[in-house]
Order: structure tokens, then C-alpha cells, then sequence
């Protein structure tokens, strides 16, 4: 019998922890084929944020950092100095790397680091169960926004890849989401991508935004969760490509 | 005769941390930290052939985490602050102790609490030596008295810090740091192969991966991380006493000291030894690990503890001794420090008590 798919070998024998439709395991899944076909296993050095992807640090057989809330950024940036021939492969959520560590995301790109940043955004806090984030939208109700987010009180949702856009430092900046199977293929090229540029050593900061659904915070079913991304979020957060600097 | 130079302390402790392979150096500006993060970035500048690495960060709450990201790759990497920037630096203390990740932090101190001044003061003694950070912790922390000895022990600090796989506090302070003094600078040391040690980030290929986390997996699971953590911290109270005892032998009277009050102290006694006052003094190098049986050993003499603090050290003598009634304090607090005609009309107090 021909093999058509297999589970990627760098993961281990872990059975995940997420919730039922939560798109952490999608681009973790997306993120593992990556090091079997780029063959990082070597090359790279993961470093984990605090959320609920502390969690994916069980299930890959990689050199991890898992780094203390909001401060992957810095962190990262010690290993990258330290080591700089290594691939530093972050990933951050939302309470991590927009509230926690904004001042650790926005200064790694002020300084240029050369790090690769999978930045999921579901506009919530999941792993304490459903708190406003930085990038609720205006009006999503949460634990913490019981009426709603409003502007007069909690202010804007942030939009960080368009930010980070603007920045010299940064090299690549672009935001998908992986609610279609299409837009999950388009999702794995884009961090291939700023998986690649890192490696060339020619680049700063790449960032990659990418919309996730996280039906358990949003109190929906995963099905519903994936339009939602569709009907409410895209609105706030535009996909699309804001800087690469190999295109310019 | 060895060849001696007159230097700055922090000027010193970063040419002796440099020659000890500590070639990764993250910090935010501070006084009176600010020469150690100078000297690295013109070393960085001027000397390119030693690999030296320097970021200035955006604060210390991230050059600490970029000292752990940098110790944790199986290199040497330090930072140096004062008391603000400690503080900020807690969350990574416990993390890196948790972490089991050596690194050589300096901490020197100025007057708190709050922004404060300048001067010198030895108020961050509980932040450093009871663990200023969240949860059960210890680290080493090492409090020199002398430019040389600021250099002899930062060098040794990354030795310790490899050797228990936790962080190292060296606490010195505004005077130990801005003074100039002799000093024989210590030479280059043997710095072990990042590859060699054992939890080191590395990029694992097919072996077995390394993984920093501090992340607990349930209470059995990390009431066993703790347990394993706690026996760690129970060798090093074992082995890492460090101190020095100046004639307490025939001494009425003992003085316990350390860092620059440490120096005044010796002044003191001196002048109390030559008014006929049998004077003596314990200074503990190793802040934690407490020299408690040195102090404990004194018996029924009176003691006198002087500290630029409102007493802080104070009470880890009490704790070694069995009458707490024969300690005594003097501190100052605000940035001056006292003179030895201070101590010593204090020394006369006590004994005349």
C-alpha cells in the first residue's frame, strides 16, 4: 500500500491537549512538516511563549526555550546572539506577544533581530479561559468584557503585522488565517518563508500573523468558529502581505 | 611581582569577566552598574578578534531574558544593574534557578527604596539572598570587599554557576564599583565547550532534544522538580560557605560585616585594638550560602552587625546564634557611609553595655 501521509516525524508519542477545533494544532502540525521537509531539526531552536501553546513544547523533538510570559522576544534574541548560525524558530500568542511583551516584540524588530515569529492571534485569552485580549474586537464579548469590548474603556484592537510593517528592522511582515484548507496551505508557504529568509541571513524580523480560531474561548462550535473568522475578524484584521523585502 | 593596574571597580570585574569567557554581555543602562555594560561595548568595539557580543536592551526585564536565552545555549553571559533594574530582573532570577540556567548577574547596590539615590547602601540583602523573585529558590550570592576580589570572584562566579546550574548574585556597591584601586587582573580561563554541557540548546539533530521549561505537569510531577531543586540548594549550603575571620580569637567584641562596610569595619577595629579594646570581625563573602557556624562559633561575645541598611543581614546573625540579646546593630541608610570613628563609638557602646 502506497503511504499518502504520515505523522511528522519530529513529533513525539504525545496525544494533544488542545480543544476541539483550536488552530494551535493546525499550525503546529504545519510547522512540524516544515522541519521534516526543511530537515531542521538541526538547524533549529524553538522557543515557546506562555498560553496555551506552553503546551507544544511536549510534542516536538526540538531544542526548546520555553520563555517566561511576553519575553520570547528577548530571550530569543540571547539564543540568536549566542548561536547566531541556528534557525530561532518563535512562536507567540496574543496575551503574549501583544499585551505581556509588546515592549520585548517591538523592540526585537527595532533592533533587526533575526528571528522568525508565528504570531497566532485569536483575539482572546485562552489558556485562563476566555479573557479580553489586546486583539478582542470592538463589541466580542469575554470573561473580562462581559457587555462587549468598548472603546471608552479597553480601547482598540491592535493590528501588529501592519505595525510591524512600518519598521526598518523588520524584513517580512504578513497576516493569513487557517480556516479553509486552501488558506492552511497558503499559511504553511509563509512560514516556510520567513523560515528561509532567516536562514539567508540577509533579513531582520519576519513576522507572521496568522488568524486562529479558538472556538472555546469565542463559547461556539469549531465549525462556527471557522466562519467567524470570515464574518467578524478579517474585518479587524485584513489578510494579506505588508513587507517582504525580497519582493521589493 | 605581578603586574598590578589602577581601575575602576566595574571597569575590572568586566575585564575579568571577559577573560573568564564570559563573551555575551546584555545590559540597561544604570548607575552605578553603567561602566560594566560601557566597557563591554568598547571591548565589543576595540577588540573584535574576542568575539564579544553586546545588546543594550530595551529594559532590564528583557536583558535579563536575554541573559537566560544566552546562558541557556551553553555560554557564558552576564548583565549588571542596580537595585531598579534587579527588581525588574526578579521574574527572570526564578526563572533561571528554576530553569537550571548559570548565569552571573551583578547587582550594585544603591539606596532604595524606589527610585532613591545613588550612593552606596546595602538594602537589596533580602531581594538577593532570600530569593526576591516568586517561589522556592535559591542563588549563590557572592560579596566582595576589595576591586580584587570583585575580579577573583566574578571569574570563580562562573565556575559556580556552571558547577549547580544556577544563577550567581554578585552583590557589591556604589563605592566598590566608582572607586579606583590596585588590582592584579586575573588571566584568561579554560571556558568549557557549550556543547559539553548537558541541557545546553544546541539544535539536537536525531539526539535526544533539550528542553528549557519551567511549565509544572501536575502536583506529583512538579512536587518532585522542587524536591530535586531543594537538593540542589541543600549541596550548595554545604559546600559554597564562604568567609573571612579577622581576630576573633581573643575578641570581646566581634563585628560582622560585608562588602565596603566591611572595609570601614576593619579601620574600626583597628583603632579599637590599639585603644586596648579587643575588637574582631567575621566578614561572609558568600551572602547565601550564610556563614552561620562562623558566626554561631563566636559563643557569648558580644556582636555587633554594621550595615548600609536599616538591618537586613541583622537577622541571619540572630538566626545563627542562641542569644539573640548579645547582637547589635548599626546601619545607615540613604547613600552615606558610616566612618570608622562611627563604628568605633559604637564598638565603645557595646562593650560598655
Amino acid at each position: 500500500m502506497k503511504t499518502v501521509y504520515e505523522k511528522p516525524a519530529v513529533f513525539k508519542e504525545a496525544v494533544t491537549n488542545y480543544c476541539a477545533g483550536c488552530g494551535h494544532g493546525i499550525v503546529s502540525k504545519l510547522i512540524a512538516e516544515l522541519i521534516d521537509e526543511m530537515d531542521l531539526q538541526e538547524k533549529g531552536i524553538m522557543v515557546w511563549p506562555v498560553g496555551c501553546s506552553v503546551l507544544s513544547d511536549r510534542y516536538f523533538k526540538m531544542d526548546t526555550f520555553v520563555a517566561m510570559h511576553g519575553r520570547a522576544p528577548a530571550t530569543a534574541t540571547g539564543i540568536k546572539r549566542a548561536r547566531p548560525d541556528k534557525l530561532v524558530m518563535v512562536y507567540q500568542g496574543d496575551g503574549d506577544l501583544v499585551s505581556e511583551g509588546m515592549a520585548e516584540i517591538m523592540h526585537a524588530a527595532i533592533r533587526g533581530e533575526k528571528l522568525s515569529i508565528v504570531f497566532i492571534n485569536n483575539a482572546i485569552f485562552g489558556m485562563t479561559g476566555g479573557q479580553m485580549a489586546a486583539t478582542t474586537l470592538i463589541g466580542q464579548t469575554a470573561s473580562t468584557a462581559p457587555l462587549g469590548r468598548k472603546t471608552e474603556t479597553s480601547g482598540y484592537p491592535m493590528r501588529m503585522a501592519e505595525t510591524l510593517a512600518t519598521m526598518p528592522g523588520v524584513s517580512y511582515s504578513a497576516r493569513c488565517t487557517i480556516n479553509t484548507p486552501a488558506r492552511i496551505r497558503e499559511c504553511k508557504k509563509m512560514i516556510k518563508k520567513i523560515y528561509e529568509m532567516q536562514m539567508s541571513d540577509q533579513h531582520g524580523l519576519c513576522f507572521l500573523e496568522i488568524l486562529s480560531p479558538c472556538p472555546t474561548g469565542w463559547n461556539t462550535t469549531p465549525v462556527n468558529a471557522l466562519d467567524w473568522i470570515d464574518e467578524k475578524m478579517v474585518e479587524t484584521y485584513p489578510l494579506g502581505l505588508f513587507k517582504d523585502e525580497e519582493s521589493e | 611581582m605581578e603586574k598590578r593596574v589602577f581601575m575602576e571597580g566595574n571597569e575590572a570585574m568586566a575585564e575579568a569577566a571577559i577573560r573568564a569567557g564570559c563573551k555575551l554581555f546584555f545590559g540597561y543602562p544604570i548607575t552605578p552598574a553603567t561602566e560594566v555594560l560601557e566597557y563591554y561595548a568598547r571591548a565589543m568595539a576595540e577588540r573584535p578578534e574576542e568575539e564579544i557580543m553586546v545588546v543594550q536592551a530595551e529594559t532590564e526585564l528583557a536583558a535579563f531574558s536575554m541573559v537566560a536565552g544566552a546562558a541557556a545555549s551553553g555560554n557564558r553571559a552576564m548583565t549588571a544593574t542596580s537595585g531598579p533594574g534587579f527588581s525588574l530582573g526578579q521574574e527572570s532570577m526564578s526563572f533561571m534557578s528554576a530553569a537550571e540556567i548559570p548565569a552571573v548577574v551583578v547587582d550594585s547596590m544603591r539606596p532604595g527604596p524606589g527610585d532613591g539615590e545613588i550612593l552606596p547602601a546595602q538594602g537589596d540583602y533580602f531581594q538577593a539572598v532570600k530569593g526576591g523573585g516568586h517561589g522556592d529558590y535559591n542563588t549563590l550570592v557572592l560579596a566582595p570587599y576589595s576591586i580584587q576580589e570583585m575580579c577573583d570572584l566574578i571569574q570563580e562566579a562562573f565556575v559556580l554557576a556552571e558547577k549547580y546550574c544556577n544563577p550567581v548574585v554578585m552583590l557589591v556597591d556604589s563605592t566598590l564599583s566608582k572607586m579606583r584601586e590596585a588590582v592584579a587582573l586575573p588571566g584568561y580561563t579554560e571556558v568549557p565547550d557549550p556543547d559539553s554541557k548537558p541541557n545546553a540548546l544546541r539544535g539536537c539533530g536525531k539526539e535526544e532534544s533539550h528542553h528549557i521549561i519551567t511549565s509544572g505537569d501536575g502536583a506529583v510531577q512538579w512536587g518532585e522538580y522542587n524536591d530535586m531543586l531543594q537538593e540542589k540548594f541543600k549541596k550548595m549550603r554545604e559546600n559554597e560557605v564562604r568567609y573571612e575571620s579577622y581576630e576573633v580569637e581573643d575578641a570581646d567584641i566581634v563585628m560582622v560585616a560585608y562588602g565596603s562596610m566591611a572595609r570601614v569595619c576593619q579601620s574600626a577595629m583597628r583603632m579599637a585594638r590599639e585603644k586596648g579594646i579587643k575588637a574582631g570581625m567575621i566578614r561572609p563573602i558568600s551572602l547565601w550560602p550564610f556563614p552561620k557556624e562562623a558566626i554561631a562559633a563566636v559563643g557569648d561575645k558580644k556582636i555587633l552587625v554594621c550595615e548600609l541598611s536599616a538591618g537586613q543581614m541583622v537577622e541571619d546573625v540572630q538566626l545563627s546564634v542562641k542569644d539573640r540579646d548579645n547582637v547589635y546593630f548599626h546601619g545607615k541608610l540613604g547613600g552615606a557611609t558610616p566612618t570608622a570613628d562611627d563604628i568605633l563609638s559604637k564598638i565603645e557602646e557595646v562593650i560598655g553595655a
